[in-house]
């Protein structure tokens, strides 16, 4: 890209007037081999995402045959094959119920991070510390040690092969990560802004909705897309939670080819894991400034 | 569910509002009427948080810590047998070569993840210009690395005739398929850990970006090379990003599980050599039916983790240099 551009042009076009002018400066050098090192690490890591995309329009016959990026026999079979969907349930049916979940989250987390992250940032009441530590301690517990009871629980309220295990939690802000993230981009806001607000005579709540979350918007942004890719991508819940077909996620629907695989329809697992990924991948061609912007200031501040 | 919870911050708003506003109190009344009032603005906001923290995670965890005394099956009442689940984990072969691969797992993966992710962050870091594409593209494995898709793509790859054994085959490595060889599933696994090095990447590159460059220009004029830069510069000024990536890949290091369980089709095998901690518990737990084993496989894990916490945190005072004022 531009980098290839540049490599061109004399960096320190005072050496050109020397009786021996170098053929390339030293910087330029560098700057080749720093491109040739990224663009060569850049290809294995994406290799099999691209691996990924060109399998889709491979013939079945094809696999464990050519390994290659290029098919022999370009086909759009695998797709046709894959929107007729699998167990008697149509692709588009996994589809809305992966959206259907992801956006009831990601609407939850939103909302009720945002509440919790302003009463940690903003408001001065008793036990605001300690409910802050715990906050945090959550943080860094393995989930693991409440999906039993979590599951007993949701058992005993009759939700099982429903949704509100995966979304319920969402709603009472359970992922402490976001409530953090926007805890961190609060403190970062000058007090004044919303203290105007509060002596002008609003109340915590038209601080909150009309100051605190208009300006809070990048961080909500990015919580909103980490939250619908990761409950996008959640495995864990659905195959706890989820068990009639007609319902399930994509994730677990990805599951049930994965477990024909071995009998044959390689081209039909591979189509139908690129078609889960392909919200996501669209996401992050979107969003990437945000994301990268987000993980970086979750470590920075932390 | 939705609305109940923005209106119970309402309720409270507007029960407070109205004393607040009384200005005929003594200045006493109103300073105390305030402080009534921000509890119950705080308290309300809280309010999902709460109920989550209370509801899904503290008596959760009382309840499991509970059940781990008990023989429990979901079916019958759970059966209070002390601490026989604890004592079986020890006797039992599958928990410990869980354990075992859990560790190697974490111990080799988690390194050579930070290593590369500094390694890679320190080049982006060399130059501005061009970087944010790479940045970008190495970031996005991190984004999908526990999708069911990547487990599937990754499972491919290393398969018999797969690109991977295609292309060692070419170097004349002919070590066929690494998903069912009971040596290579494990390095496979760690692999799939490395390939999503760009989250901490992108944390270290923004630490990168906060170590003042006249350090760097001083250590040039005193003639330092490149190596002793690195020890004498980056590495203590970056200690604190370090802490803080170590910390977390290791806690997520411990609970890998759907790509495990999706390349073993839930087996943990071969071998047993991907059946991960949180694989063998959730197995124990949703399909053998004994939550009260599983229920003390997590508390295990809980104190593990918090054992290596506090440790790190303790530790981190040694190494851990933080700036006195970074802004």
């Amino acid at each position: 890209m531009s980098t290839l551009r540049e490599i061109r042009t004399p960096a320190d076009p005072a050496r050109g007037e020397q009786a021996r002018p170098p053929r390339f400066t030293r910087k330029q050098i560098n700057t080749a081999i720093w491109f040739a090192v990224l663009m060569a690490s850049t290809a294995i890591v994406l290799y099999p995402l691209v691996w990924l995309l060109v399998s889709t329009f491979k013939d079945n016959s094809e696999f464990g045959q050519n390994q290659g990026l290029i098919p022999n026999d370009p086909t759009f079979d695998n797709y046709a094959k894959v929107f007729e969907g699998i167990a008697g349930v149509p692709m588009w049916r996994f589809f809305a119920n992966s959206t259907v979940i992801a956006v009831a989250a990601t609407f939850g987390t939103l909302l009720s991070s945002s509440m919790a992250a302003y009463a940690f940032a903003r408001i001065r009441f008793r036990g605001v510390g300690i409910f802050f530590a715990a906050m945090i301690g959550t943080l860094l517990l393995p989930f693991h040690v409440v999906i039993i009871p979590q599951y007993i629980m949701f058992n005993n309220l009759g939700m099982i092969d429903t949704y509100w295990p995966l979304i319920l939690p969402k709603f009472l802000a359970t992922e402490a990560f976001f409530v953090f993230l926007m805890v961190q981009f609060m403190r970062g806001i000058p007090r004044e802004m919303d203290e105007a607000a509060r002596v002008d005579g609003a109340g915590h709540v038209r601080t909150f909705a009309s100051i605190m979350l208009p300006l809070i918007q990048p961080a909500l942004v990015t919580s909103a897309i980490f939250s619908f890719i990761w409950t996008w991508n959640d495995f864990l819940a659905p195959l706890m939670y989820i068990t009639s077909p007609d319902k399930y996620p994509l994730p677990i629907a990805l599951r049930l080819y994965n477990d024909q695989t071995s009998t044959s329809d390689y081209g039909a697992t591979v189509t139908a894991s690129f078609i889960a990924l392909i919200p996501i991948l669209l996401f992050f061609l979107v969003f990437q400034r945000f994301l990268v912007a987000g993980v970086a200031t979750q470590g920075l501040k932390g | 569910m939705t609305s109940t919870v923005p209106r119970a911050a309402e309720a409270t708003e507007s029960l407070g509002e109205p004393q607040g506003s009384s200005k005929r109190s003594p200045r006493n009344e109103t300073q105390r009427s305030r402080h009534w009032r921000e509890n119950l603005a705080g308290y309300g906001f809280l309010t999902p948080w709460l109920i989550g923290f209370f509801g899904l995670t503290l008596i959760p965890m009382a309840y499991s810590l509970y059940l781990s005394f008990t023989s429990y099956n979901i079916f019958s009442p759970p059966e209070w047998i002390g601490f026989d689940n604890y004592a079986r984990m020890f006797e039992d072969p599958v928990y410990v070569n869980s354990v075992k691969i859990t560790a190697i797992y974490v111990l080799v993966g988690v390194p050579i993840k930070l290593a590369a992710a500094l390694g890679v962050a320190m080049l982006l870091n060399y130059r501005d210009r061009g970087a944010g594409f790479f940045r970008s593209s190495f970031y996005a494995p991190s984004l999908i690395g526990a999708s069911v898709s990547v487990a599937i793509v990754w499972r491919a790859m290393f398969s018999t005739d797969g690109p991977v054994d295609d292309t060692l085959s070419f170097f004349g490595l002919e070590i066929g398929g690494w998903v069912g060889n009971v040596a290579l599933v494990l390095p496979m696994m760690i692999l799939l850990a490395v390939w999503q090095f760009g989250a901490p990447m992108v944390i270290f590159l923004a630490g990168l970006k906060q170590v003042p460059r006249e350090l760097y220009e001083a250590a040039d004029m005193d003639g330092a090379g490149p190596i002793r830069k690195f020890k004498s510069i980056t590495l203590p000024m970056l200690s604190a990003v370090v802490f803080f990536n170590l910390l977390l890949e290791i806690i997520g290091a411990f609970q890998v599980f759907s790509s495990a369980y999706i390349i073993s089709n839930g087996s943990g095998g071969p071998a047993g050599m991907t059946n991960f901690y949180t694989v063998y518990l959730y197995k124990r737990a949703f399909t053998d039916g004994q939550m009260g084993y599983a229920a003390a496989m997590a508390w295990v894990l809980v104190i593990v983790v918090a054992i290596l916490a506090f440790v790190l945190f303790r530790t981190s005072k040694m190494w851990v240099h933080y700036q006195g004022d970074s802004k």
